[in-house]
């Protein structure tokens, strides 16, 4: 089904490797009219976004929420993958944590986490999402207009190209 | 049209249990939000994370009781994921008592102390079926409701 951009509903990747955590951020985000995606281990995140091939992925992710401790790969782990990954780094993150440790929370912030939620989530967690999926969506939709005018207009892409601030 | 059961007192009852289980500080306001999250999409969540926890629970309390008895010497890093994990869920799940437990456990742990882990794993065990029990009437009562014709008054 072909639906408007601002019409679909958000895709949220959660990562926990404890079942009733798993269960608890499902719903919050199903609450929240978010589509949500459960895995259980940061290998099977990657697996699921198509990091671990190179094969073609169809899977739009809009944001990943991930558990700090996990077996073997841990959170920050994932969000270090995730960001030095060409094609996700622009995904949001968020991480989460039972344990209120500030050299934790600090490090997964400075290294791209635009969020550290403390567990248990809450609702009122799960509303400072949407900024951060709105402010992507938005800068996908200027992206798409900026090129769509350089394909009607090329002229006019060497000024545009002078303001663009690259981040 | 109640066909004997007093659905007065059954609702009664439901309203009762909560408030008096978040009175004694057996739950918590975490338990309040997971009965809020319950909807017509979800009508059973509450009893289903529950049951997920009653599981886990008796899981984690029978490898710590099994870890202690070793005679060769007690795996305190074992004991020490255990109570982690069990932290975390009676957390996710407002067990405050439970929680707190853990908490008290956690010292014992760290201080390698086999006595003071059996006396806290018995507290631990304690305060689980203090709150198994609870969550079980509410669960019985909840069923009778429905059973009985009523629905359930959802908190908001």
């Amino acid at each position: 089904m072909v639906m408007a951009a601002s019409e679909t509903k958000f895709h949220v990747l959660a990562v926990d490797d404890t079942l009733i955590d798993r269960k608890l951020i499902e719903k919050l985000l199903k609450t929240s009219s978010y589509q949500v995606t459960a895995v259980d281990s940061g290998t099977k995140a990657l697996e699921f976004l198509g990091l671990n091939n190179n094969d073609h992925h169809d899977v739009e992710v809009n944001l990943i929420i991930t558990d700090y401790c996990m077996p073997g790969m841990t959170g920050y782990d994932l969000l270090r993958k995730i960001k030095e990954s060409s094609s996700f780094k622009d995904i949001p993150v968020v991480t989460m944590s039972s344990d209120n440790i500030p050299s934790r929370i600090n490090r997964c912030l400075e290294d791209g986490a635009e969020e550290f939620f403390l567990k248990p989530v809450q609702l009122s967690d799960v509303n400072k999402l949407r900024p951060h999926l709105m402010k992507r969506r938005t800068q996908t939709n200027v992206n798409k207009r900026k090129a769509m005018d350089e394909i009607v207009s090329p002229d006019r892409t060497r000024a545009r190209y002078n303001e663009l601030e690259v981040k | 049209m109640w066909h004997g059961i007093d659905m007065c007192s059954l609702v009664y009852s439901f309203a009762f249990v909560p408030c008096a289980c978040e009175h004694q500080g057996i739950v918590d306001d975490q338990f309040t939000q997971l009965r809020k999250l319950e909807d017509e999409n979800s009508p059973h969540f509450v009893m289903e994370v529950a049951s997920l926890f009653f599981e886990d629970c008796e899981k984690l309390i029978n490898n710590m009781a099994i870890a202690l008895e070793q005679k060769q010497g007690v795996d305190f890093k074992q004991i020490d994921e255990c109570i982690h994990q069990l932290k975390g869920s009676s957390s996710s799940i407002g067990a405050m008592r439970v929680k707190n437990a853990c908490i008290a456990f956690r010292s014992f742990s760290d201080g390698q102390n086999r006595e003071g882990c059996l006396r806290c794993l018995q507290q631990l065990s304690h305060e689980y079926s203090l709150l198994k029990n609870k969550l079980q009437t509410l669960f019985r009562l909840e069923k009778q409701i429905v059973a009985a014709g009523g629905s359930i008054p959802r908190v908001h």
